[in-house]
């Protein structure tokens, strides 16, 4: 009796959600799997063919290169500034200002900072007044003014990646530092009463606490960062080769009409993204018990 | 005596790191700021750091960057367009979250675990890989290009993080209160309703605020539900678009990046505290 009761508030309480996530987030991921197999109209088979395409044209080597460039900057970039600021800026009285500063473009939207930056990478000729801040720094330094969205392929792609450091670093910063006040003072001073630098404190007892958490942080970044689409979209649009698998598939969707390997490309992007989140999940679940 | 040299030295170099991690973070911003009120010939032709050569001199301000990107580029039908997917793209997620993750939590039925780690396992799905499907069916049911097709792929996009966050909350919420409210012969929905919403308030305060920014920072999905229907897209699509059409018009750009920036911003900046206690509470999102 009471659990037949029980069944119908489960069904009253869930139900609305279930639906939308059988709706939205369900059956399309199974659909598109099934049209990831099918010409762009969706409507003969084609076995591999648009995976095959997926993997060897070379659009998408190029996207698929940028995106490891990615993966490898940019979770270096986030995590390791995050904590770097974390540790330094726990010794100073401005800590607070300091966080907001770094934490603030987490509130703008990666086409507010696309705007932002591209303006700071703006080039002007030698000889003309430049209006890109990054340019004016490298012509009075006595440099040459450089087009840094368009040289490639290290120099646009690193500037894009910058982008994205500047925008996740705050949020890695804010875990990494609760984690870093989480660790005992008597840990931290018994370690310098035996003669440890602040350096070898850092390496032999900060690094190894808070383990997990940096753990936990990259593999969110990785995750983010896979998915990278706005920053690209706006700055270069992939030109130059800078493109990366999440524009590759916006192309293939809407300027090609190509369903089919739109669809294959959205697979390969979830399988890359599956076996970093479970091992999220699990370290998150350890980490608990 | 030495050793205290060296660290006086030291801390002179963290104040300087430190000092110029912010510069770098707020230099570029600012930037932003001072051209968006700068006349057009002046941001073709100076950088904006000139402005500090005469920095009393208010006449080199205008506000006309902002008065023509608001008439003539639409900014200002963005803005309305941007609060109407964003209030209901947060508070039905949020809503319809809060109803699940209680069910899930304190409601006792057979396959409640199966159910909860499918819901997480949806954490894993990257948006891109429901598009084409979902727009097929909105094109057939006259949905794309509306806000309400864009409210509902926002709720459930964000169910599965909304859900998993306030689960966690919801478990940690201890069982006898509601076992005692259910022995006086509450309902469930008035446990739900009188109980565990508001010991939940900062918990939910903070899912607000993500879905907030998130909803009203994306452009992603607004371009794939939307298309190019001028008349319901977001300040991020217009935005976007801009950067296409308007290239070096600079004065332009800045006014408009700004106008999408100064709504996150000001909530950001008075809510922050509920902001990094979400962060801090569950760093997955999907």
């Amino acid at each position: 009796m009471k659990s037949k009761k029980n069944t119908l508030w489960a069904v009253l309480f869930l139900g609305p959600a279930l639906f939308l996530l059988c709706v939205y987030l369900l059956y399309p991921s199974i659909h598109t799997i099934i049209i990831s197999f099918m010409d762009q109209r969706s409507q003969n088979w084609v076995g591999f063919q648009n995976y095959i395409y997926a993997f060897t044209s070379k659009t998408m080597l190029t996207a698929f290169r940028n995106n490891l460039l990615w993966v490898i900057f940019f979770t270096l970039g986030t995590v390791g500034l995050g904590l770097i600021i974390a540790v330094l800026v726990d010794r100073v009285k401005y800590e607070k200002f300091t966080k907001t500063i770094i934490f603030m473009p987490m509130a703008i939207s990666f086409v507010g900072a696309g705007v932002i930056w591209k303006f700071v990478y703006d080039y002007k000729p030698l000889g003309v007044n430049q209006i890109g801040l990054l340019n004016q720094i490298v012509v009075s330094l006595g440099g040459e003014p450089k087009a840094w969205l368009i040289q490639g392929p290290w120099l646009n792609n690193f500037a894009l990646i910058f982008v994205g450091i500047w925008i996740w670093t705050g949020f890695c910063m804010v875990i990494l530092s609760a984690a870093y006040k989480g660790i005992p003072e008597e840990l931290l001073d018994a370690g310098r009463v035996d003669g440890a630098n602040e350096w070898q404190v850092f390496v032999h007892i900060i690094l190894p606490y808070m383990k997990s958490t940096i753990g936990v942080v990259a593999t969110t970044m990785v995750v983010n960062v896979l998915k990278i689409f706005d920053i690209v979209y706006v700055m270069t649009n992939g030109n130059y080769g800078t493109e990366v698998i999440a524009n590759r598939m916006y192309k293939e969707m809407f300027q090609y009409r190509n369903y089919g390997r739109a669809s294959a490309i959205a697979v390969v992007l979830f399988l890359l993204i599956v076996p970093v989140i479970i091992m999220n999940l699990r370290r998150m679940k350890g980490e608990k018990s | 005596m030495k050793a205290r040299k060296k660290i006086k030295v030291a801390r002179i170099f963290l104040h300087i790191f430190i000092i110029f991690m912010m510069l770098i973070w707020i230099l570029p911003t600012l930037g932003l700021l001072i051209t968006s009120f700068r006349p057009a010939q002046d941001v073709a032709k100076t950088g904006w750091w000139t402005v500090f050569n005469s920095p009393l001199k208010f006449t080199q301000f205008t506000l006309n960057n902002y008065r023509e990107v608001i008439t003539k580029a639409g900014l200002g039908t963005a803005f309305k367009n941007s609060f109407m997917i964003t209030i209901f793209g947060t508070l039905l997620p949020v809503i319809i979250g809060a109803f699940a993750a209680f069910g899930l939590a304190k409601i006792e039925f057979k396959g409640r675990g199966v159910i909860y780690s499918l819901i997480v396992g949806l954490l894993v799905v990257p948006l891109q890989l429901t598009f084409i499907p979902i727009l097929r069916l909105y094109n057939k049911l006259k949905l794309s290009g509306t806000f309400v097709g864009l409210w509902f792929a926002h709720t459930a996009y964000g169910l599965p993080f909304a859900i998993f966050m306030l689960h966690n909350f919801f478990v940690s919420l201890p069982n006898d209160i509601f076992e005692s409210a259910r022995i006086d012969g509450a309902s469930l929905w008035t446990s739900f309703y009188k109980l565990a919403l508001p010991l939940s308030v900062p918990a939910i305060a903070s899912l607000v605020i993500f879905q907030f920014l998130w909803v009203w920072n994306d452009l992603l999905v607004a371009l794939i539900y939307l298309g190019g229907t001028k008349d319901v897209a977001p300040l991020t699509v217009v935005l976007a678009n801009m950067v296409g059409s308007y290239g070096q018009n600079w004065h332009l750009l800045t006014a408009a990046a700004f106008i999408s920036m100064v709504v996150p911003l000001i909530v950001f900046l008075s809510l922050q505290k509920y902001f990094v206690k979400g962060i801090l509470a569950g760093s997955v999102k999907g």
